[in-house]
This record gives C-alpha cells, sequence and structure tokens, in this order.
C-alpha cells in the first residue's frame, strides 16, 4: 500500500521526467491521444446530431421506412450500433497498440526498484 | 379502464412482499459472507481490489441500471414515446467518455475516490473538500430519485395509501441498505449489484419476448398497437411529444440530452466502482460489460415501454398511482398475473435498494476518505480503522437522510430527478476530471472555481427554473419565482464549469507541470498503481 501523498519519484532510478520524455512514453501518449480525441469528437458529434434532429426535424424524424417504423427509430437504433462498435474498436486498439507499450514502460519503471 | 389499476391495488401484496423478502434473506447471506474477509480501507471502500473485469461490468450495470431506468424511462416511453427513448440513448451513449476517457487514467492514478485523482496535482485539502462537496451533493440528488421511486413504488404495489403505512416501507428500505453497506462494506454491496443486475436483466428480458411474442416477434405491429391504445395516435412514435411544444422545450431537450452524455463519467459512485478491479485493464473491461449489458437493457425498456402503451393504454398508466412510474408493474400484471408483478415489483425494489446501497457508499467514503482523513485530520489518521469507522457513522446519516428525503420526495418522476444528478455531475465533477488528466496548466484554483462554480451554478438555476415553481407540475406549484426557463440547466452550466476551469487556472500563478509529468506517466502506464489485496 502506498502512502495517500503521492511519491514524487518512481521506485526505480530514473525520475518521472526521464520516463516522460522518453521517445517510448511519447509514443505511448501519441497512440492514445490520436485514437482517443478524433473518436470522442466523433461520436459526440454523431449523438449531437442525433438530438437536434429528433428535437427541430420532427417531419423528417417521422417518415415511414417500414411499416410503423421510422426514420427516428432507425437513427436512434444506429446510435446503439455504433456505441458498440466503437467500444469494439477501441478495444481492440488497446489490445494491440497501447497494452504491450504500456506494460513494457511499467516493467522498466516498477522493475528497477527491485 | 379503471379496473385494471383497482386490481392492482388489489393485486397480492403478500405475494410481492414474499418475494421480495426472498431476496433481502439470500443478499443478507452473502452480506454477511462477505464481510468476513472486510478488514482494511482498501477492503471496506474497493472490495479489497479483487474483482474481475466481468465481474465489476455486471456490478456497474447493476448500480447504474436504477429505477430510474427501469419505472421512469418505461413509463416515459408509454406516456410521451418517442420522447423517453432519448433517456435510453444518452445513459448509454455517455459510457463511451468513460470508456475512452476517463476509466483506466483514474484507475491508475486514484485510490478510493474522485478527490484522489484531483489531489494528485493540486493543493490536497481544497481540492478533497471541493469533490466531497460535488459528491455528496450528486449522491444527494440520486437518492432523492431513488427514493422516490421507492415511494410511488409502495403505494402502487401493496395498496397503501396513508403517510404512515408508505413511510414505514421507504424506511424499512433504507434500513436493509444500511445493513448491506455497513457489514458488506464495498465488497458485499458490489455482490449485491451483481445479483440485482442478474435478476432484473433477466426479469426484462421475459417480459420483452414476451411482449414480442404478442405481436408476433414483430416490433412493426407492437408500435402499431400502441398507436392504436393511444389517444394522440401516430405522435407516439415521432419525436415532440413531451419537448416540442415551443422553442423553450425544445431547448430544454437539447440541455437534457447534453447533461445525460456528460454526466455518467462524472457520477462517483460510478467512478468509484473502477478502484475495486486489480488493473487498468479490467476496469476497461467492466466498461465493455457494462456497455454491453445497459445497450441490451435499454432495447428491452423500449419493447417494453411500448408495449405497455399497447396493452395497458398510457390512459390507464396515467391514472395508475404511481403514474408513469406504473407502467412497467402494469405491464407485468397485464402479461403473467399476480406472480410476475410480485417478481417484478421486487427487481425493482431489489434494484433501489442496490442503487441506493452503492451511493451510500460512495458518498461516505467521500466524507471519510477525502473530508476526514485528509481535510480534518491532514492525512494523520491514527490507524485506517479509525478512516472506516467515520464511514460507517457517515453511512448511517446518509441513510437517515434518504429515509426522509424519500418520504419528502414522492410523484416526482424518477427521472426527472435522476436528470438533474446528471446535470450536477456533469459540470461539477467531469470538467475538472477531465483537466486533470489531460491539461498539463490545470491548477488548484481552475479546479475550485470549476467544481464549486459548476454545482452552484447548477444548483441556483434549477431553483429558479420551472421545475421548482411556477408551473403546474412543479415542485411548489403555487409559488412562482422561476425566471430561468430551461427545467435542466446543463446547456448553460456545463460550457460555464469548463470556462471557469480554464479561467481560474490561467488566472492563477500555481505551476504543477512536474506533478502533471508524473501524473501523466502513472496514468498512462499503471506505474506504481493500486495492487489489489491478496486474501
Amino acid at each position: 500500500m502506498s502512502t495517500t501523498e503521492p511519491s514524487t519519484h518512481p521506485p526505480g532510478p530514473t525520475s518521472w521526467a526521464e520516463v516522460h520524455s522518453s521517445a517510448e512514453f511519447r509514443e505511448l501518449r501519441r497512440r492514445l491521444r490520436v485514437f482517443v480525441f478524433p473518436m470522442t469528437a466523433g461520436f459526440l458529434s454523431w449523438y449531437l446530431l442525433y438530438v437536434l434532429l429528433a428535437d427541430y426535424a420532427h417531419g423528417f424524424m417521422s417518415v415511414k421506412v417500414v411499416g410503423n417504423i421510422n426514420v427516428g427509430l432507425v437513427l436512434g437504433l444506429l446510435q446503439f450500433v455504433s456505441t458498440f462498435a466503437i467500444t469494439g474498436l477501441y478495444v481492440r486498439y488497446a489490445d494491440r497498440k497501447l497494452d504491450p507499450l504500456a506494460d513494457k514502460i511499467r516493467e522498466e519503471v516498477e522493475g528497477e526498484a527491485r | 379502464m379503471n379496473t385494471l389499476a383497482q386490481s392492482l391495488e388489489g393485486g397480492n401484496p403478500a405475494l410481492n412482499i414474499t418475494i421480495f423478502g426472498l431476496f433481502v434473506a439470500g443478499t443478507m447471506v452473502i452480506v454477511f459472507r462477505a464481510s468476513r474477509n472486510t478488514k482494511t480501507a482498501s477492503d471496506y471502500y474497493a472490495a479489497g481490489r479483487a474483482f474481475t473485469g466481468p465481474q465489476n461490468g455486471i456490478a456497474i450495470s447493476g448500480d447504474y441500471l436504477s429505477a430510474a431506468s427501469f419505472l421512469g424511462i418505461a413509463g416515459a416511453i408509454a406516456v410521451y414515446g418517442y420522447d423517453g427513448f432519448l433517456y435510453s440513448i444518452g445513459f448509454l451513449v455517455a459510457w463511451l467518455v468513460a470508456l475512452l476517457l476517463v476509466a483506466e487514467l483514474l484507475r491508475n492514478t486514484g485510490k478510493f475516490t474522485m478527490g484522489d485523482v484531483l489531489a494528485f496535482r493540486m493543493r490536497q485539502r481544497p481540492v478533497r473538500a471541493a469533490a466531497a462537496t460535488s459528491t455528496m451533493a450528486v449522491s444527494f440528488f440520486y437518492l432523492l430519485a431513488q427514493m422516490a421511486g421507492a415511494g410511488g413504488l409502495v403505494s402502487l404495489l401493496l395498496g397503501i395509501e396513508g403517510e404512515a403505512g408508505q413511510s414505514i416501507v421507504i424506511a424499512v428500505v433504507g434500513a436493509v441498505m444500511i445493513v448491506y453497506v455497513l457489514v458488506g462494506g464495498m465488497k458485499g454491496t458490489t455482490w449485491v449489484q451483481i445479483i440485482k443486475a442478474g435478476l432484473l436483466i433477466a426479469g426484462t428480458a421475459v417480459m420483452t419476448v414476451w411482449v414480442l411474442g404478442r405481436f408476433g416477434l414483430n416490433l412493426s405491429s407492437l408500435l402499431g398497437a400502441a398507436v392504436d391504445s393511444s389517444a394522440g395516435g401516430d405522435s407516439l412514435l415521432n419525436p415532440g411529444a413531451k419537448y416540442g411544444a415551443s422553442e423553450t422545450s425544445k431547448l430544454d431537450f437539447l440541455s437534457l440530452g447534453i447533461a445525460l452524455v456528460l454526466g455518467t463519467a462524472g457520477l462517483p459512485h460510478v467512478l468509484m466502482r473502477f478502484y475495486t478491479v486489480p488493473t487498468a485493464k479490467d476496469a476497461r473491461r467492466s466498461v465493455v460489460w457494462a456497455i454491453a449489458l445497459i445497450g441490451l437493457f435499454y432495447l428491452f425498456t423500449l419493447v417494453l415501454g411500448y408495449g405497455a402503451a399497447a396493452l395497458v393504454g398510457a390512459d390507464t398508466i396515467k391514472n395508475a398511482p404511481g403514474s408513469s412510474n406504473a407502467a412497467a408493474p402494469l405491464l407485468a400484471q397485464e402479461l403473467g398475473g399476480p406472480l410476475l408483478l410480485g417478481f417484478i415489483a421486487a427487481v425493482a425494489f431489489a434494484t433501489i435498494l442496490a442503487v441506493v446501497a452503492g451511493l451510500t457508499i460512495t458518498a461516505s467514503a467521500s466524507f471519510a476518505h477525502d473530508v476526514y482523513a485528509n481535510v480534518i485530520k491532514k492525512g494523520k489518521v491514527d490507524s485506517k480503522n479509525d478512516e472506516v469507522r467515520v464511514a460507517r457513522i457517515t453511512a448511517c446519516v446518509i441513510g437517515a437522510v434518504a429515509i426522509v428525503g424519500g418520504i419528502l420526495a414522492k410523484d416526482q418522476n424518477v427521472a426527472f430527478l435522476v436528470a438533474l444528478a446528471f446535470a450536477v455531475a456533469a459540470s461539477a465533477n467531469l470538467p475538472t476530471l477531465l483537466y486533470s488528466l489531460f491539461w498539463k496548466r490545470f491548477n488548484t484554483r481552475g479546479a475550485l472555481w470549476s467544481m464549486y462554480g459548476g454545482l452552484t451554478l447548477t444548483i441556483v438555476l434549477i431553483v429558479f427554473s420551472p421545475a421548482v415553481s411556477g408551473s403546474e407540475s412543479a415542485m411548489v406549484p403555487d409559488a412562482d419565482f422561476a425566471w430561468f426557463p430551461l427545467s435542466n440547466p446543463g446547456l448553460v452550466s456545463i460550457p460555464a464549469s469548463f470556462f471557469l476551469g480554464w479561467l481560474g487556472t490561467v488566472l492563477s500563478k500555481e505551476h504543477l507541470e512536474d506533478k502533471h509529468r508524473e501524473m501523466e506517466v502513472r496514468s498512462l502506464t499503471g506505474a506504481g498503481s493500486e495492487k489489489a489485496v491478496a486474501h
């Protein structure tokens, strides 16, 4: 158990600042941000578009597609589909691109203490 | 039409109580077993960080799928049609914010509470006090919503109309919840949530298949039948039935949508669940499981809402005790008679119980860990047991407040009350959390301005909104001191809180870039993070 006050120095001899400026860590941060930020912007915009359509385009949303199922219901269900899809994409990306690098850096930082 | 509502009152209260009693008895056994290994603060607050990703994911859905989701959304869809569906979508899409931006980084940097993450870089005492304040505020609104749901359910299922009888049942629910939290800590609470999530999802799945079966597994015929038995006709399927009346109500809809999608990742009882798993990777898997189960559940509520409109009828629902919250139980009675009604009623009570327990342990942890141990005792608590003792006392106090609040807050639509909790979470918590994780210049003044500013603004705007006074459906219908036109303040308060966080930061000379480097390395790699406790 660590103390409540976070330590200012990692367990090993290298300082946090050195790890932070290492090429590996910069690559890890780049990979995370290059996926997460555009994806967040994307799903928030798509959600906002849906809310605005439901709010101001009643006519369009009420158009029947099949039987009693209208555009509004289809777009709403597509929000579910996109949420599941983005979740799957992120998990795959994190497993392949983020975890191996993060594990490597963590072992370097923590391993030196032993 | 009224015969259904009356037969519901005369239903079979003894059966309902028996099924609920079995749930309480079963969970109590598990809670007492869980308590054997609860010794340290890490056990009490974070269940020793020993739950697996899937277990925690199921528990998260149990924590998140509140009475508001089950009773409120099904009722809103049954009565207002399409506009009720927005709640489901907002509540689900919001999980992507938690998945992509918050869950893993939070798990790696914190220990027990949201305050831990903020205190990492900033001056401990002021930011912990602020984080505890906003945690308490969100928990209070959310508790009120759950207890209001309990009150409505009591009158619906037990046919108890008298004030005294309802109050006694709410007090019993509160007392059971306090025992869960005191005895079982986070581990016991988590198991209660897992069991409840299983029952809730199984119960709604059966009802969904049953409803669809009545219409030949054809969603389109179900919608058609819902339209036929609704006074408004086709408008039940189209957006605008509730929020399309005027330009103000359209803005209100937008405001609600934004608060829902940004609120989840700032809910303290959701954030705290990420500390119950051993690593950030398990935190990610928890969210994946949670998204799958929550998404499935909201698809079920869509069918249940329209199913209630088709088979029970919107007028019967509106006139039933408990109003729109009665839609799902009425549908259960229509489908499977008293036995299914009893089961669904017990599940609804269990839902309230589990969510209230989760909120209580979060609020008590925040008070004991942030306020007592780190603000009052300045981090020098004699022993960890002392902190846990304070947490247990706080849990009793919060339980008492919840009981009183539940007795006072009956007859409010629970989905609306939860939406207010989301507005506070999105305004007071999320901006600070995101700045803290991603912006290196962020500092103490920015955090304080954003949290206190966002919290104050949200509450002031709610107090002076038509939800509190000046309209027929307001909490105080006889007075009119409303000047803010929207019922949900998110549209104004969330951007304002982001702005205040930025303004406070640049106006302060405090620079914490060194600490930020450490925090960034830790949050992205998990180096030096809290490990699981082996038993």
